[in-house]
């Protein structure tokens, strides 16, 4: 039996095609992924994350234990409501999961981890927290939604009470603000603008109904992975998994090196990897010819073994196939991906490949 | 609910035919088919002349879903295709029947019209969920 976010009716109303996702029935589209996505680049859309996992860290250890568990490093977080983006590695520099964290106060940090790694998530921080006497408390109880797009910020900003609204208006990007049960971040998953909002499950659906009345379309999971592709944003188990490092996965700037004197979970084998040069690396690619990038398609590299595809699709705001693929280190600017039988011409790239509306990289 | 006009003729890979009066039939992705796959991005047609086999895979729609192979509902020769779809393959989701359609084709042996479904038999099909 699927589970259900508090938003379930809300998605039905709307007309959700509804589809599995780790266990969760959620909406792949209200009937267009790419009127979705244009709502989001030019307007603002809303999108049910609830299906995430709020995770309250607490205790008076806990900076300690997050500096040891996270490959990126909490101390960059010194103002209250500061969010950090971090790869959680295990032993072998694999990544467990990619997350935001929030430091709240000193003895309480939150945490947003993926849906789908929420089970070996929540036992390895159980396991990794024991030793820091710091508290795990999933907060299953809270929805979560995302609104974003250019009219995002405005258009919450005038639904809100004013207790909230103060909150929300003051906070810079990559900022959140506790209000009564809710708490607002500027944070997202699109490249544009907007909101991340926790609350308490029981106000969800009003809070969707007020923004989808004053203008805000619902979008899907569709639309959202093809605004993060674009947005040159990872996706936990497409992009990097277990057995693949930050470093191969184009998040070494998640990393904190530096004091060279941290130890955190997986830094020995990172260190080794940087001291003899990665071998793979993930790269953004642009197909020159028509066709669609796929995820697992096979790139062909020219005197080098192949890469693969870990994210593939058509990007609505550019009009052409973009993807993420892991290839030969070496590789130089051009490739092909093997593409159902067919070799295609690609360009190699820097993501992001659209930030804010704008393309960034030329056509 | 999907459309599915009563005056054309099925194939339980999700294509329709349309019988027209020179005797070739034009083919395409049913209403069904293109609400399932989603907003088209891309469409790839076969070469005019091309001999095609029952069944066989004759173009591609691709959705920003996935891709999806159209099957010939008969044998016969190419003789257009709908260049248009190159420019704006959302014709396949906004005129399924009518825009949207992909090839059309001289059959090699119209006897074999009679295998598809009619629109009532189609409509059981999706309804079965067995496809």
């Amino acid at each position: 039996m699927a589970k259900h976010t508090p938003l379930y009716e809300e998605h039905l109303a709307a007309g959700g095609k509804m589809v599995d996702f780790s266990g969760w029935d959620m909406p792949i589209n209200y009937g267009s992924q790419i009127e979705e996505h244009h709502a989001v680049r030019k307007g603002a859309g809303i999108f049910d994350v609830s299906h995430m996992t709020v995770v309250d860290l607490t205790g008076e250890r806990v900076r300690e234990f997050l500096r040891y568990l996270l490959a990126n490093n909490v101390d960059r977080l010194k103002e209250s409501g500061k969010a950090l983006y971090s790869c959680m590695l295990n032993e072998r520099g694999g990544v467990i999961d990619d997350l935001i964290v929030y430091f709240i106060r000193e003895d309480f940090f939150r945490m947003v981890v993926n849906a789908g790694t929420r089970d070996k998530d929540l036992a390895w921080l159980q396991t990794q927290a024991v030793s820091f006497q710091v508290e795990v408390t999933e907060r299953d109880e809270l929805a979560m939604v995302a609104v974003q797009g250019p009219e995002a910020r405005n258009t919450v900003l005038s639904v809100l009470d004013t207790e909230k609204r103060s909150a929300a208006e003051a906070l810079s990007p990559f900022k959140g603000a506790i209000a009564g049960e809710w708490f607002i971040a500027r944070t997202g998953y699109t490249g544009e603008d907007g909101f991340e909002i926790i609350l308490p499950a029981t106000e969800a659906a009003a809070f969707w109904r007020q923004l989808v009345a004053a203008g805000v379309r619902p979008a899907g999971l569709g639309a959202r992975d093809t605004l993060r592709l674009e947005a040159g944003m990872n996706l936990y188990g497409s992009d990097m998994d277990e057995d693949i490092s930050p470093l191969e996965a184009a998040l070494g700037w998640t990393v904190a090196w530096e004091p060279a004197e941290r130890d955190f979970i997986g830094r020995p084998e990172l260190e080794r990897q940087r001291a003899g040069g990665a071998t793979r690396k993930l790269v953004g690619l642009v197909l020159e010819d028509k066709g669609v990038l796929r995820n697992h398609q096979r790139v062909v590299v020219d005197g080098d073994s192949d890469g693969e595809v870990t994210s593939g699709s058509f990007s609505p705001t550019l009009g052409r196939a973009i993807a993420f693929a892991r290839v030969p280190a070496g590789i130089s600017n051009s490739c092909q991906v093997d593409v159902r039988g067919r070799l295609l011409n690609v360009r190699v790239v820097k993501p992001p490949f659209v930030r804010n509306g704008k393309a960034q990289i030329e056509l | 609910m999907s459309e599915i006009p009563g005056d054309l003729k099925y194939a339980k890979t999700h294509e329709w035919v349309r019988m027209n009066d020179d005797g070739t039939v034009t083919i395409g992705v049913t209403d069904n088919a293109q609400e399932q796959l989603g907003d088209m991005v891309y469409v790839e047609v076969p070469e005019a002349g091309r001999i095609l086999e029952r069944e066989e895979a004759c173009a591609v729609v691709e959705s920003v879903k996935a891709a999806s192979d159209v099957y010939s509902p008969v044998a016969g020769d190419v003789v257009e295709v709908n260049e248009a779809l190159a420019e704006s393959p959302e014709s396949v989701n906004q005129q399924p029947y009518g825009d949207g359609w992909l090839l059309r084709l001289k059959p090699a042996d119209s006897g074999e019209l009679d295998a598809l479904m009619d629109a009532g038999g189609y409509q059981a099909f999706i309804e079965s969920g067995d496809h």
